[in-house]
């Protein structure tokens, strides 16, 4: 199926003083009805990405396109985009209902379909109740609701949102983005969402875009990402922890630099020679004859109790390795143990 | 918990200091005696009424009260919008910027009264009323960019960017969302340039001609020459309205915020 991109971010490059890039001509294609998170550590680019595409920030060069409609230059009040911020900016001397009413009256709606599009959209988010309160009224779970209304009531053509779970406590933020991922599919409303959280952006994406230092590393499913990360940056970012260096030998076969062998059943173009994997994907086993593929051993050096399991620094002769294995055998400080390192859990960055 | 008892003395002294001579003015205002004594002989409201019928002090009371409110009538006008710029752009220069409108606050009022003198009367030879306006306009300006500006650096801008991403132009955003979100700010500049423009002696002294005395020269004037108990009287009705516009300020705003 050839996919048709809705959004396109083309070459774009940011810079505020010409000689350090925020952006480095990035390029990004959203399609229609897609929820797309960018995510990374803060400082990355994501945000200003973001802005790019709300038109807070213009971009030094590059294209920016929705629906084969070049907007590069046109203003953000021009733009017909809903965007909620991380602080939710409700106008605080507004009410509920004003401040979502707010975007169709600039419309010049008429009043009737404003008060029956301002009612469906309260309904939609669960605020009826609250219509005839003011913001400071509300609790941060209402409010970041409310944002989230006055974006969507306008019928943007994207929706744009920054951080928007942020400075919500851990329970009511997984109720919120359940939420949010409800309402953006039930409006098929095509929406880029930037965090900085891993968990939240991939319950809630249908493609992730990992940005660092101005540049998208990886763009791809959460499954994708998760499973099998592209460079060493989105490895860790993603929780792989370990990094051990391997020289290739052969098709699907490396070796270490003590000269364990390694097998890795899922291929990547050769040249790239870092070994990754992710400490519970390390196995402590039973010792085994010297040489075995995929098998090294080595010392307990520290143990972490993690609650569910044990966390074990184990030095090895290809360096330290993070593994994490359940409490049925507990081992001490000093201990010698054997790893196994599975050939389809192994990834080669 | 432990008073501090010394403390609590010295704050009584500085309060005793500051408000006995105005205890005794309140006083003596109602005094019978010809002069300003203290204590009185006799109670009356003879000098509340001489001060009413003193076409003197009644002309320059509504000029004053006119320059005030037009001066800051016109700072507003023209400080709110700069308030706004200083806080929201990165003007070149921009501390450069605030503290140079702030400098008649840190200047002494008789240097900014000669100044303006040399400038609106010796060089552009301004007619009298334009020029103490200009003046009161001057004055009461630092006031509004500073009060204002301080208020809307504590307003969220992303409040503004949302409104523009819903179709807002900045001019719409500034007057639908800013402005209603700055009115207390601007009201607390208000009263403070106006109570600042109506008491400023060096600038109207500097300024003001033949025949046009602003209250607070006449009152030194009247000073001059007599000393009886109308100019307590008039003092005792020029606290009462200074008392009633800080307490305005400080139900909208907060005294707090201001200083």
């Amino acid at each position: 199926m050839n996919r048709m991109s809705y959004v396109e971010l083309k070459d774009i490059r940011v810079s505020y003083d010409n000689t350090t890039d925020i952006l480095k001509d990035l390029n990004l294609s959203i399609e229609k009805g897609e929820l797309v998170s960018l995510l990374g550590p803060s400082g990355c680019g994501k945000t200003t990405t973001l802005r790019v595409i709300a038109g807070l920030i213009e971009p030094n060069d590059g294209e920016f396109l929705v629906d084969q409609k070049e907007l590069t230059k046109v203003p953000v009040h021009k733009r017909d985009f809903g965007m909620v911020f991380q602080s939710y900016a409700l106008f605080p001397h507004l009410t509920i209902m004003e401040n979502v009413a707010f975007g169709l009256k600039l419309r010049k709606e008429k009043k009737s379909t404003i008060e029956k599009k301002v009612k469906d959209i309260l309904a939609i988010t669960g605020l009826e109740a609250l219509a005839d309160r003011y913001p400071k009224q509300l609790s941060g779970g209402q409010r970041q609701r409310v944002a989230l209304a006055r974006a969507l009531v306008i019928e943007p053509k994207l929706l744009l949102l920054d951080e928007p779970l942020s400075n919500l406590d851990a329970k009511l933020r997984v109720a919120m983005r359940i939420e949010i991922k409800r309402i953006q599919s039930q409006l098929g409303i095509t929406s880029v969402f930037v965090t900085h959280d891993q968990e939240e952006c991939f319950s809630i994406s249908d493609r992730v875009a990992v940005m660092n230092k101005g540049v998208i590393e990886q763009f791809d499913t959460p499954e994708e990402i998760y499973k099998n990360p592209k460079t060493e940056f989105v490895a860790r970012f993603i929780g792989f922890e370990n990094f051990f260096e391997l020289t290739p030998i052969e098709d699907g076969k490396y070796k270490a630099v003590d000269g364990t062998a390694f097998l890795c059943t899922r291929n990547r173009e050769t040249g790239k020679q870092t070994g990754t994997i992710r400490p519970d994907d390390i196995d402590i086993v039973a010792s085994t004859e010297a040489n075995a593929t995929n098998i090294v051993s080595g010392v307990v050096k520290v143990r972490t109790f993690l609650g569910k399991a044990y966390q074990y620094e184990v030095e090895t002769p290809i360096g330290s390795l993070l593994v994490n294995e359940a409490d049925d055998e507990v081992y001490q400080v000093g201990d010698a143990v054997t790893l196994s390192i599975p050939a389809q859990k192994l990834i080669i960055v | 918990m432990r008073k501090n008892v010394g403390l609590n003395i010295i704050a009584a002294i500085v309060f005793a200091f500051l408000l006995i001579p105005l205890f005794i003015i309140v006083i003596t205002s109602f005094g019978t005696n010809s002069t300003i004594q203290f204590p009185i002989k006799g109670f009356t409201f003879e000098w509340y009424s001489k001060v009413f019928s003193n076409a003197s002090f009644m002309d320059s009371f509504v000029l004053s009260l006119e320059v005030a409110f037009i001066g800051t009538l016109l700072a507003v006008l023209v400080g709110v919008p700069a308030a706004y710029s200083l806080a929201r752009h990165g003007v070149f220069g921009r501390n450069w910027v605030k503290s140079f409108f702030l400098s008649p606050t840190i200047v002494p009022g008789l240097v900014v009264g000669y100044a303006l003198y040399q400038f609106i009367v010796i060089q552009f030879q301004f007619p009298i009323i334009q020029g103490l306006l200009l003046g009161h306009f001057l004055i009461c300006l630092p006031y509004v960019i500073r009060v204002v500006g301080s208020t809307i650096e504590q307003l969220d801008f992303s409040i503004e960017e949302v409104s523009w991403t819903l179709g807002c132009t900045k001019l719409q955003a500034f007057i639908k969302i800013v402005l209603p979100n700055i009115t207390s700010g601007i009201f607390a500049a208000f009263m403070l340039a106006f109570i600042n423009s109506f008491n400023n002696i060096p600038v109207s002294q500097f300024l003001s001609g033949p025949g046009v005395t602003m209250l607070p020269t006449n009152l030194m004037n009247y000073i001059e020459y007599n000393y009886d108990p109308s100019v307590s009287a008039l003092s005792v009705i020029l606290m009462l309205g200074t008392i009633v516009l800080m307490f305005i300020i400080e139900k909208t705003l907060g005294l707090a915020s201001i200083s």
